[in-house]
């Protein structure tokens, strides 16, 4: 080490930094987390949402109509756009903190003077940013094979905000509660998945027996995915302004139960 | 008028179910104090220094830094704490300046990049700058870890364990570097099983054992507090008086034999038994006892 002799560090407790750079440097490290392995972030999940449209297109194209004059192909691109949205914004916030957790590198984050609402809306956005970000590539992606329309963009960028909202909070809790890799795997394979697949992103829920559309009205991801398309074409199984009340309130909720959890350290200061 | 403590501690107690980790603990550590936390595994440093640096919740008392609760006034109190970690913890995903530039925005560092040059170049790790922190030996990523808990300049240095498994090299030219620190006003709290090192650099020290403090005193006080001493004897005829043999504690591999003595006095009658046996003493040392002694008497006590 240097034998430099000069002094090393003026102290000076009293000094204020700001608080927003460390929420900002916090929100670019998990961004750039993410960018830093885009292949894998990015490019995969929107490589396997255009081989769901190829796949799905292809095979139903010719018998299923969702809405009046939109195809089957046009009808999947939101859909798969909104689950990829939602599913990436969930394994962000969730595999960065599991990760951190189990590496040991949280104390990091743990021991800077970060308050425990800097944390969540750093987590957070950062987790909305890369669902958007693979959902854009999706757009990018498929706009080429589909003739899309975009009857109320605004109701679709709500819809993409709350709901990468949503499931940034989501993994955020789920990156905290689990212990284990096993743990978030149960998180995310048998309550996001399933959730994802059954809300209506392959199929419109008029066409399902009334046992599963009553269902399918208990499932949140339903409202978000529904009311994402109404943005595209005008027409959705139920009222948008219902959708964005139980989206706007489903991402209240977990904002509150997130930023409780924070703020008693669960898990996170035994 | 009192400087404000670096450090204090009131009556803290932590318990993990039926495991009471820390019971009761109250210190001060002065500004600029080199204080050693000695104890063995699961004495409870590594808990006393994660509530400290808000990593742990105590389950009571109060724990300030340079007279910031870490409850209340956690922001000051953790912008006025560096923690260099036990664990070799890192992030995979960058190199070490980004390591660096990130630890320091944390802590609200804006423009910090002349500082963070200082910092690697007192640690030596310009050349790795631009490396990943995957591809740094065990020594480097240690390096780093120091270089992490300054780049937000705190007067309070909090060191777990930082020599362990460290090569001799390293380990001691981290120690000049932690030595100048201090001289240049850091408080340091360390926590090491390498008692030598704690005796060396230490001017007060704290052990634990099973989450109380069983000792406290400057590391004068405590050596002084073993007043007996060792004696290291080769004799002619190599044949030590039966009435001594049960002062012999070890055979040395010269042939020597080690003697404890339970006060400075009793060399007197230990020479007077040997004159009188017509024994003749060859060589004779005598052996200041060292902190790892007085750690290990103290430890068997408590």
């Amino acid at each position: 080490m240097s034998d430099d002799r000069s002094a090393i560090g003026n102290m000076d407790v009293t000094r204020r930094p700001s608080p927003v750079t460390g929420f900002y440097t916090l929100f670019y490290k998990e961004w750039l987390r993410f960018w830093k392995v885009s292949v894998q972030t990015i490019l995969a999940p929107v490589l396997t949402a255009l081989l769901f449209l190829l796949v799905f297109s292809h095979t139903l194209r010719s018998h299923v109509e969702p809405f009046p004059g939109v195809s089957y192909s046009a009808f999947l691109v939101p859909g798969l756009a909104m689950m990829s949205v939602l599913q990436n914004a969930f394994a962000n916030s969730s595999s960065s903190l599991m990760q951190s957790k189990m590496t040991g590198n949280i104390i990091f984050v743990l021991l800077p003077p970060l308050s425990h609402r800097e944390f969540f809306l750093a987590y957070l956005l950062a987790a909305a940013a890369r669902g958007l970000v693979v959902g854009a590539g999706v757009f990018a992606a498929t706009v080429w094979f589909v003739d899309l329309q975009f009857a109320h963009p605004l109701w679709a960028i709500a819809f993409a905000l709350a709901g990468s909202g949503i499931m940034g909070a989501l993994g955020i809790i789920a990156g905290i509660h689990s212990e284990k890799v096993d743990e978030l795997a149960v998180f995310q394979n048998f309550i996001i998945l399933p959730l994802t697949f059954l809300s209506g992103v392959f199929y419109s829920i008029h066409s399902l027996p009334p046992f599963w559309q009553g269902l399918s009205h208990l499932n949140p991801i339903f409202y978000m995915i529904d009311g994402f398309r109404y943005g595209f074409f005008g027409h959705a199984d139920v009222s948008p302004f219902l959708s964005l009340a139980i989206v706007g309130a489903c991402f209240f909720a977990l904002s509150l139960l997130t930023l409780w959890l924070l703020k008693t350290g669960y898990k996170l200061r035994h | 008028m009192r400087p404000i403590p670096a450090i204090q501690v009131e009556n803290v107690s932590k318990r993990y179910g039926r495991l009471q980790a820390l019971a009761e603990v109250s210190l001060e550590i002065a500004p600029g104090e080199f204080f050693g936390l000695l104890g063995p595994n699961g004495a409870g440093k590594t808990t006393l220094i994660s509530i400290l640096a808000g990593l742990t919740i105590a389950s009571s008392g109060s724990a300030r830094v340079m007279g910031f609760d870490v409850r209340s006034q956690y922001r000051e109190a953790r912008r006025a704490l560096g923690v260099v970690p036990q664990e070799l913890v890192f992030d995979p995903f960058f190199t070490v300046r980004e390591t660096l530039t990130i630890q320091s925005g944390y802590f609200g560092m804006r423009n910090g990049r002349g500082w963070i040059d200082e910092v690697m170049h007192h640690l030596d790790l310009v050349d790795k700058a631009d490396t990943n922190m995957r591809a740094l030996s065990g020594g480097m990523k240690r390096r780093v870890l120091v270089a992490q808990a300054l780049v937000h300049k705190p007067p309070v240095i909090v060191l777990d364990e930082p020599t362990a498994g460290v090569d001799v090299e390293l380990r001691q030219a981290l120690w000049r570097f932690i030595r100048r620190l201090n001289q240049d006003g850091h408080t340091i709290v360390l926590t090491t099983h390498y008692l030598e090192e704690a005796e060396a650099l230490c001017g007060r020290i704290a052990m634990l054992k099973e989450g109380r403090i069983v000792a406290l005193d400057t590391t004068q006080n405590l050596l002084g507090r073993h007043s007996g001493c060792y004696v290291e004897l080769r004799l002619d005829p190599d044949r030590l008086p039966e009435r001594l043999l049960p002062e012999v504690v070890d055979r040395r591999a010269n042939g020597a034999y080690r003697l404890a003595l339970k006060d400075y006095v009793e060399l007197e009658d230990l020479m007077r038994e040997l004159r009188a046996s017509g024994v003749r003493v060859q060589e004779l040392e005598v052996i200041q006892p060292d902190l790892e002694e007085v750690f290990v008497q103290i430890m068997r006590k408590a």
